[in-house]
C-alpha cells in the first residue's frame, strides 16, 4: 500500500489502456509512454497489464505502508527513495515508512511508478485506466490526490527476488529532444498534394502548449487538404494525425476519441510513440520521416523483445 | 464499389466501403463487423464500425499487415453474400419540446407538432458510435425536418436531450458540450457503468422514437 503525501501535474493510474469498448465511443486510454509503462512493470515482475502510477510534468512523494518492491521508468523524473537517489529503470526495495519521490529533472514528461503486485483498483469497463473526461477508471476517474491510499495487488515472486533488478542499457528507449518520428502515410494521403506531403515529411512542427493526452497540437507549415478538412467520420487510434481546416496537424494520444472527422496525413508508429510523447509542449519540435508498416512492425517487435529478455539483476550488468 | 484496405498507422486496419453517409454502405459495414466478430481470431483486439469504414484494430506482436489484410480480405467476399441481418429494435420514449424544436419548425415553415411527427415517424439505424461513450449517431432524418448545427455549440448539454444535426439524430448519453439542436429529451439512461449492459445502443441497432409527451 502506497499512501500519496504530495502531487503536482497529470498523476493518474493507468493499465494497458481499455479495449473492446471503441465500438461505444470509450477512448482506450492507456500510457502515454508505453515503453517506459511495460519497462517498470516487467522490473517488478508483473504482468504486463498491471496497473502503475503515471505522472506527467509533475512530481509526487508517496509514502510506503508496508514493504515492497517498485520501480519508475520514462523520462524527465529523477526518483529518490527514503535517503538515497536511485535510478530510473532500476527495481528497488522499499521498506515501510519509506518515502518514494518522483521529481522532475531533465527532458521528457510522462514518468511511470510500477509496484509489484500492480496497483488494485476496480476495473471499470474491463481496464484500470483512468479516463479523466469520462470521469471513469483508476481512481474514481479523476487524478490522484493527497491523501489517496493505493492498494497493491500480490507480488509474482518474493520481494527479495524482485528488488535490485536493472533493466539493461541497450533495451532503454533513446528519447531525445527535438526527435525525429517514423510515420505511415495514409489513409487519406490521397486528400494531400505532393506539395503539402513535402512539406509534412521536411518540417519541423513544435508540439504546442495546447497539449495533452488526448493529442498533440503541433505548430508548422500549414498543410491544406484538397476538397476541404471534412471527412465522414472513421475509427482513430493513438498516433493518428489529423488535419484539421487550419492545417495544423493534431497527433491523437492515449485519450483520443474513438473515430474522428478529419483527414488522416499520416500515423506515428508504435516504436516511436513514446519519443512524442515525451517531447515537452512549446519547446521541442517533431520531425517526421516515411517508413512501411512492415518495417515499421519489426521495429515495434524489436522493441518490445528487448524489454522482454532485458530484465538482469542489478549485480550483472 | 469493391472496399479497399488500408493501413491507418502500424496496428490498425481501415476497411473503406465508401466515402459518404448512406444507409445502404453502412449495413455492408455492419455485416462485415458481425462476421468479423463471430469469427474473431487471436490478434485481432476490436473493431469499430463507422458510417462506410470498418477499422480494424489488431496486436502487431502477434499478426502481420499482411496477415490481417488476408484474414479480413478473405472474410469480405462471405460477407458480402450474407448482408441481410435482422437488427435489435429498440424504442425511445421521447418528451419533445427542447430548446430548438420551435427553430426547427421556423427553418422549415411547419408546426412544432409536425416535427414532432416526423421525427417519431420512422425507424433510424445507429451508423455508428462516437463522440462521448454511448453517443449513437442515427439516420436518416426526412429532409423535412433535416436542420444544420448551431452555429455555436452550447457548452453544457444535459444527458438524455435529443438532437437534431444536418441529416442525422442523436441523444446525448452525459452532460457534454454539444452543437446538435436539441427537440426533446429522453429518461432512458444511455450509459450506465453500474449495469451489465453499460450501453443502451450498440452500432447497428434500429431505434424507433415514441412520442411521451409534447411541452407545450
Amino acid at each position: 500500500m502506497l499512501e500519496v503525501l504530495d502531487v503536482s501535474g497529470l498523476a493518474t493510474i493507468q493499465d494497458v489502456g481499455r479495449t473492446g469498448w471503441r465500438r461505444f465511443g470509450v477512448p482506450a486510454s492507456g500510457p502515454m509512454d508505453s515503453f517506459a509503462f511495460h519497462a517498470a512493470n516487467r522490473l517488478v515482475g508483473n504482468l504486463p497489464n498491471a496497473a502503475a502510477i503515471e505522472i506527467g510534468a509533475g512530481e509526487i512523494e508517496l509514502t510506503a505502508l508496508q514493504d515492497c518492491v517498485i520501480a519508475a521508468a520514462g523520462a524527465g523524473f529523477s526518483l529518490s527513495v527514503y535517503i538515497w537517489d536511485f535510478p530510473l529503470w532500476d527495481s528497488c526495495f522499499v521498506r515501510a515508512g519509506w518515502k518514494i519521490r518522483l521529481r522532475r529533472n531533465g527532458f521528457g514528461m510522462w514518468g511511470y511508478l510500477a509496484v509489484a503486485g500492480g496497483i488494485e483498483v476496480e476495473p471499470v469497463l474491463d481496464s484500470r485506466s483512468t479516463y479523466l473526461r469520462g470521469n471513469f477508471g483508476g481512481l474514481d476517474g479523476r487524478l490522484l490526490q493527497v491523501g489517496d491510499v493505493l492498494r497493491g495487488g500480490k507480488p509474482s515472486r518474493s520481494l527479495d527476488e524482485l528488488a535490485a533488478r536493472t533493466l539493461i542499457q541497450d533495451a532503454r528507449p533513446v528519447y531525445r529532444e527535438n526527435p525525429i518520428v517514423d510515420v505511415i502515410l495514409g489513409p487519406q494521403k490521397d486528400r494531400f498534394d505532393e506539395e503539402s506531403i513535402r512539406t509534412f515529411l521536411s518540417s519541423s512542427y513544435k508540439v504546442s502548449l495546447s497539449s495533452d493526452r488526448m493529442g498533440y497540437r503541433l505548430e508548422g507549415p500549414r498543410l491544406s487538404p484538397m476538397g476541404g478538412a471534412d471527412l465522414t467520420s472513421e475509427g482513430m487510434t493513438m498516433g493518428a494525425i489529423q488535419v484539421p481546416a487550419d492545417g495544423q496537424p493534431i497527433a491523437m494520444m492515449a485519450d483520443c476519441a474513438t473515430a474522428g472527422g478529419y483527414p488522416k496525413i499520416a500515423s506515428v508508429v508504435s516504436a516511436d510513440l513514446p519519443l512524442l510523447a515525451q517531447c515537452t509542449p512549446g519547446k521541442d519540435s517533431v520531425r517526421f520521416r516515411e517508413t512501411t508498416v512492415e518495417t515499421a512492425q519489426e521495429k515495434y517487435r524489436a522493441l518490445m523483445r528487448k524489454i522482454k529478455n532485458g530484465v538482469v539483476e542489478s549485480n550483472e550488468t | 464499389m469493391k472496399p479497399q484496405l488500408l493501413p491507418l498507422g502500424d496496428s490498425a486496419l481501415l476497411v473503406k466501403f465508401g466515402d459518404e453517409i448512406d444507409l445502404g454502405i453502412n449495413q455492408r459495414v455492419h455485416a462485415l463487423d458481425a462476421l468479423l466478430r463471430a469469427k474473431q481470431i487471436a490478434g485481432v483486439i476490436e473493431t469499430v464500425p463507422a458510417y462506410a469504414t470498418l477499422l480494424v484494430h489488431y496486436d502487431s506482436l502477434v499478426l502481420t499487415y499482411a496477415q490481417v489484410s488476408d484474414w479480413v480480405g478473405a472474410e469480405m467476399d462471405r460477407a458480402e453474400s450474407n448482408a441481410t441481418r435482422k437488427p435489435r429494435r429498440i424504442e425511445v420514449p421521447v418528451r419533445y419540446g427542447g430548446e430548438d424544436l420551435d427553430f426547427v419548425a421556423a427553418h422549415h415553415h411547419i408546426r412544432a407538432r409536425e416535427v414532432v411527427n416526423i421525427h417519431a415517424g420512422r425507424e433510424y439505424a445507429v451508423y455508428m458510435m462516437g463522440f462521448t461513450p454511448g453517443f449513437a449517431y442515427m439516420g436518416k432524418l426526412d429532409d423535412a425536418i433535416a436542420t444544420p448545427r448551431l452555429e455555436t455549440p452550447r457548452t453544457r448539454v444535459a444527458a438524455g436531450s435529443v438532437g437534431i444535426a444536418g441529416a442525422q439524430t442523436g441523444i446525448y448519453p452525459i452532460d457534454s458540450p454539444g452543437g446538435w439542436r436539441i427537440i426533446g429529451r429522453t429518461s432512458l439512461r444511455l450509459f450506465d457503468l453500474k449495469s451489465d449492459q453499460p450501453f443502451l445502443f450498440a452500432p447497428g441497432d434500429a431505434v424507433r422514437f415514441v412520442i411521451e409527451a409534447m411541452d407545450a
